[in-house]
C-alpha cells in the first residue's frame, strides 16, 4: 500500500489550470522529489494534499485513508506535515516557542490541564524543550532560542520551518523548497540527516518525505524517485538518472535553465 | 484637624474610583484575551457585560440564590460568545467585528424594549448583594477588596493560561493561523475557547458592576463601554495582562480627575463630558506617537516583520 496516492487531481484558479489531472504515488519510507518550472503547480499540489486548498476533483489517499476534503489540521493530526515555501515564522514568538508549538496533543493545550494538572504540563514541556534544543543545536540555531523568530534571516526562517515540522514526529513530510537560501554545507548536512531519519528503524519504519526543490544536484542526491510536473501534469517520473536522461524533462525544465 | 477632615471625606471617593477601575480592569482582561492574545476583533464586548449584569439581577430578583444567579450570568455570557463565534470564526475575514457590534446593539435594544422581562428604560434595582447584611457602614469598603480579589484571581488564572501551551496556540493564531493549522491545532476550537472565556470574564464583571451600581438600566451598556475596554488594552499594551489592568486604572483615574477638576473649570457637565472624550482621543494619539506598543508593551515586537 502506498503511503500517499494522488489520483487525477484538478484545480483551477479562474482561468488558470494549476493542476490538470495530476496523479502520483509514494511508497512508505521513500524520499520523492518534485521538480518543474515556476508555476508548474508544485506548491498548489502541496496545498491540496495538506488540506489548505480543496481540489476541484480527484482523490487523495494517505496511509489508507481518503483525506480528500479533510481540514488541514485533521490531516496534520494523521501525521502528514507540510512546510511553507515562503517561511511563516511566528514573528512575536521566540524561536524556541515556535518549536514548542509543534508537538501534538500536549496536555497543556487544554485549559483544565493548565489549571489542574500543572505538574504533568510542566514535565511534558520540559521533554519538548529538550527535543527542541537538540534540533536547534543541529541546525545551528540554539544560540538564537530566545530571540523573536521575526528577527531571523530568510535562511534561518527556512531552517525554523524544517525544525518545527520535525518537532511533530511526522509520518510524512511535505517540504516546499527547504534549501532555498540555506547555506550549501548546512543543506548537505540536513540532507544526510533527512536520509538518516528515513532509514531510522523506529515504529513508523522511518519517515516518508516528498520534497519540492529547484536545486537539481541536491534533489538527485536526496531522492529515490522523482516526479516532473509541468502545467499541472506529471510529464515524467523515475529514478534520478532516468529523469535526467529524459528528453521531455530536459526540454521542459533542465534545458531552459 | 482640617487635613484629617479632608482625608475622611475623600476616602470613600477614592475607594469608589478604585472599585470601578477594578471592575473595568476585569472587563478589559476578557477583551485582552480575545484581541491581545488571539487577535479576535470584538467590538461588542459590552454585550457580555450587560448579559452578566441583567441575568444576575433578574434571576436573583425572581428568587434564585445570588451565587447561582452570578454563575448563570457568567454561563449565559459565555454561551452567547460561543454562539456568536460559531458562524463567524470559520470565516477568515473579520466578520466577528461586524457581528459583535450588531449583537451588542441588539442586546441593548432588547433590554430597552422587552419591558416584561427587563423593565425597559426604567431599569431594575439590585435586590441583594454578597454578604450585604453582614457589612456595617459603607458597603463599598467591602466591595472594593472583594472585587480586587476577583481581579487578582482572574489575572493569575489568565497569566497561567497565556504562558501555557494553550496560550502559545492562541498567540500562534494571532500571528498566522496557517502555522498552527499545519501542525494539527484546531484553530476554530481555540478561537471559540478564547471568545467564550473572554465573554465569561465580561459577564462576571457585569455581575460585579450591578453590585456596585445597585440599579442597572440599558444606558449603562452603551457601545462606548466596549471602547473603554479597548482603550485600556491598547493603552497598557495589547497582549499584556498587567498592562491592561494599568490601562483600566489610568483611564478611571483620568475620568475621576476630570470630574474633580470640573469644579474649577468654566464648563457645563455636558461640555465636560465631551472634553473628556476629546482628551482620551488625545491621550491615544500621544500613545500611538510616542509609545505605540503601549505602556507595558515590548518595543522590539513592533519592528518585527512577518
Ligand atoms: N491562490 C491562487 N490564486 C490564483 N492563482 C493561483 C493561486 N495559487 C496558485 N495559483 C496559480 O497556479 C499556478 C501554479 O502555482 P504554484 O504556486 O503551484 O507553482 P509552483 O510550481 O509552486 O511554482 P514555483 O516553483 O515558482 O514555486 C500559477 O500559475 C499560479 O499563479
Ligand atoms: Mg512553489
Amino acid at each position: 500500500m502506498p503511503m500517499l496516492s494522488v489520483h487525477n487531481v484538478e484545480k483551477s484558479f479562474g482561468g488558470i489550470k494549476a493542476l490538470d489531472g495530476c496523479s502520483l504515488e509514494i511508497r512508505k519510507g521513500a524520499i520523492v522529489g518534485i521538480i518543474g518550472p515556476n508555476g508548474a503547480g508544485k506548491t498548489t499540489l502541496f496545498r491540496i494534499i495538506s488540506g489548505f486548498e480543496k481540489p476541484d476533483s480527484g482523490t487523495i489517499v494517505f496511509n489508507g485513508e481518503d483525506i480528500g476534503g479533510a481540514a488541514s489540521f485533521e490531516i496534520a493530526r494523521k501525521g502528514l506535515i507540510r512546510t511553507f515555501q515562503i517561511p511563516k515564522a511566528l514573528t512575536k514568538l521566540t524561536v524556541e516557542e515556535n518549536l514548542l508549538l509543534a508537538p501534538q496533543f500536549q496536555y497543556g493545550e487544554r485549559i483544565w490541564n493548565v489549571w489542574l494538572r500543572p505538574k504533568d504540563v510542566k514535565r511534558q514541556e520540559a521533554e519538548n524543550i529538550k527535543k527542541a534544543h537538540a534540533l536547534l543545536e543541529f541546525l545551528g540555531l540554539l544560540h538564537l532560542k530566545h530571540e523573536y523568530a521575526g528577527a531571523l534571516s530568510g535562511g534561518q526562517k527556512k531552517l525554523l520551518e524544517i525544525a518545527r515540522a520535525l518537532m511533530v514526529d511526522p509520518k510524512m513530510l511535505l517540504l516546499d523548497e527547504p534549501f532555498a537560501g540555506v547555506n550549501p554545507t548546512l543543506a548537505l548536512r540536513i540532507l544526510e540527516w533527512l536520509k538518516e531519519l528515513r532509514d531510522r528503524d523506529n515504529e513508523n519504519d522511518g519517515i516518508t518525505i516528498m520534497v519540492i526543490e529547484h536545486d537539481m544536484p541536491k534533489l538527485m542526491q536526496l531522492s529515490d524517485y522523482i516526479y516532473v510536473l509541468n502545467k499541472g501534469k506529471v510529464i515524467a517520473s523515475g529514478a534520478p538518472e532516468e529523469v535526467r536522461a529524459n528528453e521531455r524533462v530536459v526540454e521542459a525544465y533542465l534545458g531552459g535553465a | 484637624m482640617i487635613e484629617i477632615g479632608i482625608e475622611i471625606e475623600y476616602l470613600p471617593y477614592i475607594i469608589t474610583v478604585l472599585l470601578i477601575a477594578s471592575i473595568y480592569a476585569i472587563f478589559s482582561l476578557g477583551l485582552n484575551l480575545e484581541w491581545g492574545f488571539t487577535g479576535l476583533v470584538n467590538f461588542g464586548h459590552v454585550a457580555f457585560l450587560a448579559i452578566g449584569a441583567y441575568t444576575t439581577v433578574l434571576l436573583n430578583l425572581s428568587g434564585v440564590p445570588l451565587i447561582l444567579s452570578v454563575i448563570a450570568g457568567v454561563a449565559l455570557a459565555g454561551l452567547c460568545g460561543g454562539l456568536l463565534g460559531i458562524p463567524t470564526l470559520k470565516l477568515r475575514e473579520d466578520y466577528l467585528a461586524i457581528v459583535t457590534i450588531g449583537f451588542a446593539e441588539i442586546i441593548r435594544f432588547f433590554l430597552l424594549n422587552e419591558e416584561w422581562l427587563t423593565r425597559g428604560p426604567m431599569g431594575v434595582h439590585v435586590s441583594s448583594r454578597p454578604f450585604e447584611e453582614l457589612i456595617p457602614g459603607d458597603y463599598n469598603f467591602f466591595l472594593f477588596p472583594f472585587v480586587l480579589g476577583v481581579l487578582v484571581i482572574c489575572y493569575l488564572l489568565l497569566e497561567k493560561l497565556v504562558k501555557s501551551p494553550w496560550g502559545r496556540v492562541l498567540k500562534s493564531i494571532r500571528e498566522d493561523e496557517d502555522v498552527p493549522a499545519s501542525l494539527g491545532k484546531n484553530v476554530f476550537s481555540y478561537k471559540i475557547q478564547a471568545l467564550v472565556l473572554g465573554s465569561m470574564i465580561a459577564g462576571f464583571a457585569g455581575s460585579l458592576l450591578a453590585f456596585y451600581l445597585q440599579y442597572i438600566n440599558p444606558r449603562n451598556f452603551m457601545p462606548i463601554e466596549t471602547f473603554y475596554a479597548w482603550i485600556a488594552v491598547v493603552l497598557g499594551g495589547s497582549g499584556n495582562n498587567r498592562g491592561t489592568i494599568l490601562g483600566a486604572f489610568i483611564l478611571w483615574a483620568f475620568f475621576s480627575g476630570t470630574r474633580f477638576a470640573q469644579g474649577y473649570l468654566p464648563f457645563s457637565p455636558t461640555q465636560m463630558g465631551a472634553l473628556r472624550i476629546l482628551f482620551i482621543g488625545l491621550l491615544l494619539i500621544l500613545i500611538m506617537m510616542f509609545k505605540p506598543e503601549g505602556l507595558l508593551g515590548k518595543k522590539e515586537e513592533l519592528t518585527l516583520t512577518k
